[in-house]
């Protein structure tokens, strides 16, 4: 039916049932993601940008949402070292447990959030088991920026080693020998030929660990002890507001996010296309 | 290679150019491994040790709980509705975004991802402002008498949001690879279409299929954020297993707590290591990303 009365919108082909596959999943997608999210949108429209404008400008919502991004840049920081770190050692090096930690890695992806919150709060809290150690010499992580910071590294260390590590692998090691035949040092080679090959690679995981960083909140709400303006994350903001009823504040909270995260994936995006340009894929 | 056999014999085997110097590999491996540890092991381990913290009869006690059982239903119930489903729409989508060329196929895959961008909180939101009570149909579903937010078919909604693309994303990289020979000759040969998809397609990524759905079952029985925006927290009735947890920690019955955290971890550790199993055993049949 759709190839005689919109011929040019897909290529002809032999196999059946097109039509019932896109058209299934088009309804699941319109349905389970499309249809909420606009719902989102609408309830954003209808409130009036003079009071949009006083909840987004509210010491609160500034403050939380400051926190959120802030603690999500800085764990994607260290999560970009020592997820490089990682998919180096991985690649590069044999030795006894690579395997099992080639597999642990991905422990923060099959691990409840809830489980490694409730895990991460134990330890860091006065007297957990490094929570204890700190605490003696006077820092406190519990419940401040720095459990948060800690939380969303354990989340985010994944997705920067998922995706430097495939990069890193077809890395060839003729341009290694080049370098080395040229008479550049180890270190120089690593720094100015290997490295620039993973740059877009680090820049995805470094987006998709600060992205996956800036929403969450499960491994997050037990250790930052959520005190307002302090180590109350954005996310938390918006089940406050819900659980006050004010939906229209949760409303521009998410929205605010939403538009922040996909401003700053924008921009990585474009900063990605620019390295991919310069250095060229392998 | 062959020139230093002629040469004079050596103190120590000359290092290779393309790699680091054994001192420096084993600072590497050594930060390498100090930081999982502390990152990633530390966490795993303790949440053994505080379940076990009072003996084991306490930690097995934990599971007589009511409560605690009808978590462990709950959470089973919205993964037995919310896996499946997403299994179905995963094989839908990749077979007409694989098999056909068609207008906007980048559109529906940048859509199919959208939920991963979203914050799991946001994505309970979306629901409690189109079902709650004060949202878009919240007069109509209660004039109707129909429940979904703090019920359970808001739980299952959000739960389905959160780990939609997870089994669709396995399956297009791999079925785009495999092309459609194999189909064009089962059809040509006289199969039906069904017949063609259970004996032809449906072999050829069943290996894929099922780590999709690993990860997804995974994501299902684990989310906290967007459940939680939507349960409304009834215990005994919409309480699933990590919204348990909290409960549980939040009245400081630290033991139960990490009783229940064991079996979700349980459950993650099970996960990882099937996961690991497929991607040695059958790498060549999964997406291309998980060929190590």
């Amino acid at each position: 039916m759709a190839l005689i009365s919109l011929p040019r919108l897909r290529e002809p082909s032999v196999l059946p049932g097109f039509g019932l596959a896109l058209g299934f999943a088009v309804a699941a997608l319109c349905l389970v993601v499309l249809l909420p999210l606009a719902a989102l949108v609408l309830h954003a429209l209808s409130i009036g940008p003079a009071e949009f404008l006083s909840i987004a400008t509210d010491t609160r919502t500034l403050s939380a949402l400051r926190l959120s991004f802030g603690t999500a840049f800085i764990a994607a920081v260290i999560n970009a070292v020592f997820g490089l770190l990682l998919a180096w050692v991985l690649v590069r090096y044999s030795f006894p447990g690579r395997r099992l930690i080639d597999a642990a890695v991905d422990l923060p992806f099959a691990l409840p959030t809830a489980v490694a919150g409730i895990a991460m709060a134990a330890i860091y809290a006065p007297n957990g088991v490094i929570g204890s150690l700190a605490d003696k010499v006077g820092l406190k992580i519990a419940y401040t920026p720095l459990g948060i910071t800690l939380a969303l590294v354990f989340i985010g260390l994944p997705f920067v080693v998922r995706t430097v590590q495939p990069v890193l692998e077809e890395v060839e090691q003729d341009i290694e020998e080049a370098a080395a035949l040229l008479g550049a040092s180890r270190l120089r080679t690593v720094l100015q030929v290997v490295l620039p090959h993973i740059y877009p690679a680090l820049l995805t995981g470094f987006a998709l660990a600060f992205a996956r960083g800036v929403g969450e909140y499960g491994s997050v709400i037990f250790i930052a002890g959520n005190i307002p303006q302090v180590s109350e994350i954005a996310p938390l903001l918006i089940v406050i507001k819900l659980e006050e009823f004010d939906y229209g504040g949760a409303t521009v909270i998410a929205t605010l996010m939403l538009a922040i995260s996909f401003a700053m994936l924008f921009v990585i995006n474009a900063l990605q296309a620019r390295s991919s340009r310069k250095y060229g894929n392998v | 290679m062959a020139m230093s056999d002629l040469t004079l014999p050596r103190a120590h085997t000359p290092e290779r150019a393309t790699s680091e110097s054994l001192l420096a590999r084993i600072a590497l491996i050594g930060t390498a491994g100090c930081f999982l540890a502390a990152v990633l092991f530390l966490p795993l381990i303790v949440v053994f040790v505080e379940g076990f913290r009072k003996g084991a009869e306490v930690f097995f006690d934990s599971f007589t709980d009511s409560d605690t059982l009808a978590a462990v239903r709950l959470t089973l119930l919205v993964a037995a509705i919310a896996v499946p489903f997403n299994a179905v729409f995963g094989l839908s989508a990749s077979w007409a975004i694989a098999k056909f060329s068609f207008k906007g196929k980048n559109l529906l895959l940048t859509l199919i991802d959208l939920p991963f961008s979203i914050s799991p909180v946001i994505s309970g939101l979306v629901y409690v402002l189109l079902f709650g009570a004060h949202g878009w149909l919240g007069h109509w579903l209660k004039a109707n008498g129909v429940e979904i937010i703090f019920a359970v078919p808001g739980i299952v909604l959000a739960t389905v949001l959160v780990t939609f693309p997870f089994v669709a994303r396995e399956l297009i990289p791999l079925m785009q690879s495999q092309g459609t020979a194999e189909e064009e000759a089962a059809l040509t040969l006289g199969a039906s279409g069904w017949h063609t998809f259970f004996n032809v397609t449906l072999p050829n990524v069943k290996w894929a299929l099922l780590y999709g759905v690993l990860l997804c079952n995974a994501r299902a029985m684990g989310e906290f954020g967007a459940v939680s925006v939507v349960s409304g927290h009834i215990r005994g009735l919409t309480n699933t297993m990590p919204l348990h947890i909290e409960i549980l920690y939040n009245e400081y019955n630290f033991v139960a707590a990490f009783a229940v955290a064991t079996m979700l971890a349980g459950l993650a550790l099970v996960t990882l290591a099937a996961k690991t199993l497929l991607e040695w055993r059958f790498s060549h049949s999964l997406a291309a990303a998980h060929r190590h």
